[in-house]
């Protein structure tokens, strides 16, 4: 490990930035107390097909951050996991990345490094799973014309701490579409963020999230058009159950000025399925050119419709079946956009076990 | 042999206005069999009286005693008065966003009939289900009430009615909205219903129209929350051609 020489701003809560997530619950990811291990968690599940390699090099960050806890992962190491698709490889199949069994008394810094050449295609899965304290650097890299889905799916268990960026740069043409699914961790904050470096890329920022007591659990998107003629679309579904659960949304999506024929479009829903659970949704756009197609958002945070309910019970369906059935319909939207079958369901199932956890709390 | 008995039946309601009595004083007696059309004009309480029985949360028993067979329906929860043989086809059918056709009424038949249904006749029973009210087989795939049309979302509400086979069902205006060909079919699946499990009717409706397709035993003039006069078939050919004015001034 490096040492650190840096003076770090270790944030006090009050920033913007910090402003929602509970310092005290990070294991001193963010002001240099937590004990650094050097495990390297990240791993391919399956061979690689040819076209694909995954590889430790030392790599130097793709864009800069102000976040201090990327800040410190980059300060303690140079060295990369690096999963790289080489030009014109059309990858059908999912290619998996999961972990290593990690530790909550020390944590883990990671740096990840996702790239497609030009006119690449794949689909990436990465499946958080574990009890870990981590915190994670992962940057993507978009050749000009190439076409990547990212899954992650955090299924961390019940003490985890995830601190992340998933920073995409997308160059021309390309196409990105995430799906960020989050429903295991004591506390999850993810800044899916996306940068176009050239017009005609598209990014497609899709994520569902379902916290239960006690957990917290933020994704804070940010989109910067700087370019002309890129499309951006977010659609964040979540749902809460459970004393002190709590989400944050924040949705900021910048239109430089530069940005002419930009096409955005943000939403966020929250499903508030017990009292005592606490649900933020911040969507915030940033309009410095008036030539753009179209930039939207909306945000709703509501309870279980009763009318739905009354129609389900109405036909012999059980209160609890009943509403498993709307919340499940309510991230189907979302969840079969992952494309794979096995995945899918192991995430309803996941869900379920969630809602009867909270319902057998209430 | 069912019956369902409403007797003395008093509804409230909360409204931004406080409350407001809307039933005021219902009996019927309906045996397995039975069609008994309740007619009358807007705001008279008929769809009170459906989604009373049904269960609604929106809606206050304040009197009154509403069984079937005996047994007390308004101590039942809504899904225990559907396990009970109670069926209500609504008028707006809701939207339940992300949840198939197919899959809710697997899961209502199964909590229906107790054990899920065997796969292979149970894909048999929805398609000739569906052949019968002239559904494309595409709509099992479909959410739930989610982009229908109006003639869609009744067809539907008579599938359901069909494959679910309560005793007792209330259908809440179901022929508004349908064109005379959607009429005479949902209107065939009310009487196929009839047919093969001896369902007992109430038919909730404005006009005479779906009369002619399904034949009652009774007609039941509702207004100002009760009923206010009843007969046979005749009595509807009287409204037909006298309208509600005479009931709606008393």
């Amino acid at each position: 490990m490096s040492v650190l020489t840096t003076n770090y701003l270790t944030p006090s809560g009050r920033e913007e930035a910090w402003r929602f997530t509970p310092l005290k619950r990070l294991h001193g990811l963010h002001d240099g107390v937590a004990v650094i291990s050097d495990r390297v968690s990240l791993s391919v599940k399956n061979g690689l097909p040819s076209g694909v390699s995954f590889t430790r090099e030392d790599l130097n960050p793709l864009a800069q951050s102000d976040d201090v806890i990327i800040e410190r992962i980059r300060g303690a190491s140079k060295s990369v996991s690096h999963l790289s698709i080489a030009a014109n490889s059309e990858i059908a199949e999912p290619i998996f990345l999961s972990r290593s069994k990690g530790a909550v008394d020390t944590a883990e810094f990671s740096r990840v490094r996702i790239s497609l050449g030009s006119n690449a295609r794949a689909i990436v899965i990465v499946e958080n799973t574990t009890d870990t304290v981590l915190a994670e650097d992962l940057e993507i890299s978009l050749a000009p014309g190439s076409d990547l889905k990212f899954v992650t799916l955090q299924e961390f268990e019940a003490e985890s701490v995830y601190a992340a960026r998933h920073h995409a740069v997308i160059d021309k043409d390309a196409t990105f579409k995430s799906v960020t699914v989050t429903v295991g961790g004591d506390v999850v904050r993810i800044l899916p963020t996306v940068e176009f470096i050239a017009p005609g890329a598209s990014a497609n920022l899709l994520g569902v999230y379902f916290a239960t007591a006690g957990q917290f659990f933020e994704h804070r998107i940010h989109v910067d058009h700087a370019v002309p003629h890129a499309k951006s679309n977010v659609n964040y579904k979540g749902a809460l159950a459970g004393q002190d659960a709590h989400t944050v949304w924040i949705g900021d999506v910048l239109i430089r000025a530069a940005a002419e024929g930009t096409d955005t479009y943000e939403l966020n829903r929250n499903l508030l399925l017990s009292d005592g659970a606490r649900a933020d949704s911040v969507p915030n756009l940033e309009i410095e050119t008036g030539e753009i197609i179209g930039a939207g958002h909306a945000s709703t945070t509501g309870r279980f419709d009763d009318e739905q309910l009354f129609y389900l019970m109405s036909r012999g369906i059980s209160v609890n079946d009943a509403r498993r059935l709307v919340v499940r319909g309510f991230f189907n939207e979302i969840v079969l956009e992952i494309g794979d079958q096995v995945v899918q369901d192991r995430i309803m199932d996941r869900i379920d076990s969630e809602l009867e956890k909270a319902a057998s709390n209430v | 042999m069912s019956t369902l008995e409403i007797r003395g039946l008093e509804v409230t309601v909360d409204t931004d206005n406080g409350v407001v009595e809307i039933l005021k004083g219902v009996d019927l007696t309906i045996k397995s069999g039975e069609t008994h059309a309740i007619m009358g004009p807007n705001g008279s309480g008929k769809s009170t009286l459906a989604y009373s029985i049904a269960g609604h949360p929106k809606y206050t028993i304040t009197r009154g005693t509403v069984t079937l067979d005996g047994a007390d329906i308004l101590e039942m929860s809504v899904d225990e008065r559907a396990k009970a043989g109670l069926f209500l086809a609504m008028q707006y059918p809701v939207e339940v966003p992300g949840v198939s056709v197919s899959n809710f009424l697997r899961t209502a038949a199964t909590a229906l009939r107790g054990e899920a249904p065997k796969l292979r006749t149970w894909v048999t029973e929805v398609k000739s289900a569906m052949e019968a009210l002239n559904m494309d087989p595409a709509f099992a795939t479909r959410n739930v009430n989610e982009g229908f049309s109006g003639g869609e979302k009744k067809r539907h509400e008579i599938m359901q009615l069909e494959l679910l086979k309560p005793k007792m069902a209330i259908l809440d205006e179901t022929d508004s909205g349908l064109d005379v060909d959607a009429l005479r079919i949902v209107s065939e699946g009310v009487n196929r219903a009839k047919e093969a499990n001896n369902l007992g009717v109430i038919l909730i409706t404005h006009y005479t129209r779906i009369l002619r397709y399904i034949k009652p035993d009774f007609v039941h003039v509702f207004a100002n929350g009760r009923i206010v006069e009843q007969g046979g078939p005749e009595l509807a050919e009287k409204l037909e051609a006298n309208g509600y004015a005479d009931y709606v001034s008393k």
